[in-house]
């Protein structure tokens, strides 16, 4: 079971701030197969974000190939990202970005929206997405009727429920207390184990070490790819 | 994503800040209000007008002897005496026209049994009725005999009437007419006041027993009158006509040229004056419209901005589910429209109140112009297409990655 979800080939991208040109990322060739459970690590300013960018659409490379599931998205223009975005990328941030004041199926169903479903096929999807992060009795409360780890899940089910290639995760406990914060992390785990693709960008060891992999950045540049072939829940108890 | 969803979303997003839409909301009320009161209270007054018209007569032109005073000094230093030759002359010589009723005029006191009452009485030939378009409700008019021989015949004004008779019969009674006796052989029907007086407190007499009987007007060649009614054929003669009667009685008076020894107006004249007032308060009102439909749109746009600013991250957030830029566009484009056309909806409501206002205290119909009202509310939609595009174009043209990082 070999399939790349994610193909990065020579991938350079750099920022101008100024008159100082920043290589965010040089060279970076990285694949990620279908089922994995990565760990992006690295401090700031050494191209996670920028990599998380450009594998997640929102960004384009400067140089380089990049493939998801099977498509080539480097040089495709905006509302071509979107779409591929829409259809194959999940993304789940540190501060939730909930919609205030709608309620959480509908906060689940935005992806969906977009790619023209009708009302009820989004209930359905969205229902079905939230019972999955375990929210099937919240389904109508607003985001400010929810803990912020029930926030989160809110979010994590909006990322899946487009049934995605591959979940993006910036920092996805940054804003949680520790406690909470692992019980978002073992949902993670439990969706790897139901086959979705997923990718943390952390800059905490002890989120990383959920991952079946990580992959450490500096300066624009992979310095480090860690396979851990024993599962996580295993190193976690040990 | 349609329309309808994309309303949906504009709704719940204004439903966020009730108060701040609906003072966005003011000029665009306040624009559209004054558009719709403006055309419906100029339709009601212009209504007001045609009836008004109608009833005195569009084609009837109106001539006295005298002219109009020039700063309170009449211009011509001569008196001359109008006569019903002169009527009758006009008609003859000038094809146009269709009826010309010199007449005689003065106040009466009317007496039957107990009652008496003091009106209007006219001496007339048998074109008056023809000339101001005026039919008889009851009874006949004066035949040729009558008036040929000034007979005492009299045709009452409905007022006349009512209060004279009540209920009772009227045609075959005998009034007394400043002590002469008159019979009564017809009633004139109903021809409603004007802002001037009760055109229905009046009562016509043949003009020879006007004049022989009752005004005793008999000096100057013995058929001297106090004016004369004329109607032509249509509207359009109107000028044509009043530059003939002119000629033809500066022939038979002599007059020196510029001598204005006549007057000659046509009603249509003297009510365009009050329309003029009208007219001021249209143009007031216009003003008040464009400026607050242009300074409603601009608060629009300002507040449109501020929210596309407040929403940075709503917008990445969007964008990163897979929002297009013109999907981000529709939606902020779509929320300026419903702002926009509420506010519209609004304004209607306000004008139609107003309107209503307005034509109770001014006493004319309420003409309710819906094809401004469907404009207006179009209109008000292209204000929110107009103004609410800038901002949408500048919400749609966010960078995601930027979007998401705002605080």
């Amino acid at each position: 079971m070999t399939e790349a979800i994610i193909r990065c080939e020579e991938v350079d991208k750099h920022y101008q701030i100024g008159t100082e040109s920043i290589h965010a990322l040089s060279g970076v060739s990285v694949t990620i197969e279908r089922g994995e459970f990565v760990s992006v690590m690295g401090p700031s300013g050494s191209g996670k974000s920028t990599f998380m960018n450009v594998v997640g659409c929102l960004d384009t490379p400067d140089r380089g190939k990049i493939f998801v599931d099977g498509e080539e998205v480097s040089g495709l223009s905006s509302n071509e990202l979107a779409e591929i975005r829409n259809r194959k990328v999940g993304f789940v941030f540190q501060q939730f970005n909930l919609l205030a004041r709608t309620s959480a199926w509908e906060n689940v169903a935005l992806p969906l929206l977009y790619s023209g479903m009708d009302k009820n096929t989004r209930r359905n999807l969205a229902v079905e997405a939230l019972e999955k992060v375990g929210l099937g009795d919240r389904i109508t409360n607003h985001p400010t009727q929810l803990s912020g780890g029930q926030q989160q899940r809110v979010a994590i089910a909006r990322a899946i429920v487009n049934n995605p290639s591959i979940v993006l995760a910036d920092e996805p406990t940054g804003a949680l207390d520790s406690h909470t914060g692992q019980e978002i992390l073992d949902l993670f785990v439990e969706l790897n184990q139901n086959d979705i693709t997923i990718v943390v960008v952390t800059h905490e060891l002890e989120v990383a070490y959920y991952a079946r992999r990580i992959l450490r950045f500096r300066d624009g540049e992979v310095v480090d790819d860690e396979r851990f072939p024993e599962s996580q829940l295993q190193r976690r108890l040990a | 994503m349609n329309i309808l969803e994309l309303c949906r979303v504009a709704l719940t997003a204004l439903g966020v800040n009730v108060l701040r839409s609906i003072l966005t909301m003011l000029g665009i009320v306040i624009g559209v209000g004054a558009v719709i009161t403006m055309v419906t209270v100029a339709a009601g007054a212009q209504q007001e007008i045609d009836d008004q018209m109608e009833s005195i007569g569009s084609t009837l032109i109106s001539v006295w002897p005298g002219s109009r005073s020039r700063g309170g000094v009449r211009s011509s230093g001569n008196w001359h005496v109008m006569t019903e030759s002169d009527g009758y002359a006009l008609k003859e010589r000038i094809s146009d026209i269709t009826a010309a009723a010199p007449y005689l005029r003065g106040n009466a006191q009317i007496v039957f049994g107990n009652s008496n009452w003091s009106t209007r009485i006219h001496g007339v030939n048998e074109d008056f009725l023809v000339a101001r378009n005026w039919p008889l409700k009851e009874g006949r008019s004066f035949d040729t005999t009558e008036l040929n021989r000034g007979e005492k015949v009299a045709i009452v004004g409905l007022t006349v009437a009512d209060e004279l008779f009540g209920e009772s019969q009227v045609i075959g009674q005998t009034i007394r007419i400043n002590n002469v006796p008159f019979s009564i052989i017809g009633i004139l029907s109903e021809k409603g006041s004007n802002d001037w007086y009760d055109q229905d407190d009046t009562l016509l007499v043949p003009i020879k027993a006007g004049r022989t009987r009752l005004m005793g007007r008999t000096g100057s060649g013995g058929d001297a009158v106090h004016g004369m009614y004329i109607t032509v054929d249509e509207e359009w003669m109107m000028d044509d006509v009043q530059d003939q009667i002119k000629e033809v009685l500066a022939e038979r008076h002599r007059l020196a040229s510029g001598d204005e020894a006549f007057s000659i107006r046509n009603m249509s004249e003297m009510i365009e004056t009050q329309l003029e007032a009208r007219n001021t308060f249209n143009y007031l009102l216009s003003a008040i419209a464009s400026v607050s439909l242009v300074v409603g749109g601009i608060g629009i746009m300002n507040i449109m901005l501020v929210s596309v600013t407040e929403r940075t991250r709503e917008i990445g957030l969007r964008m990163a589910v897979g929002a297009s830029s013109s999907n981000i566009m529709n939606q902020f484009l779509v929320e300026a429209i419903v702002l926009c056309f509420f506010g519209g909806l609004i304004g209607v409501i306000a004008a139609l109140g107003v309107s209503w206002g307005i034509s109770s205290i001014a006493n004319w119909p309420v003409l309710i112009q819906w094809y401004v009202v469907i404009l207006a509310v179009g209109f008000s939609g292209i204000i929110g297409v107009f103004f609410g595009f800038y901002p949408a174009r500048k919400a749609s043209l966010k960078n995601p990655i930027d979007a998401l990082r705002t605080e």
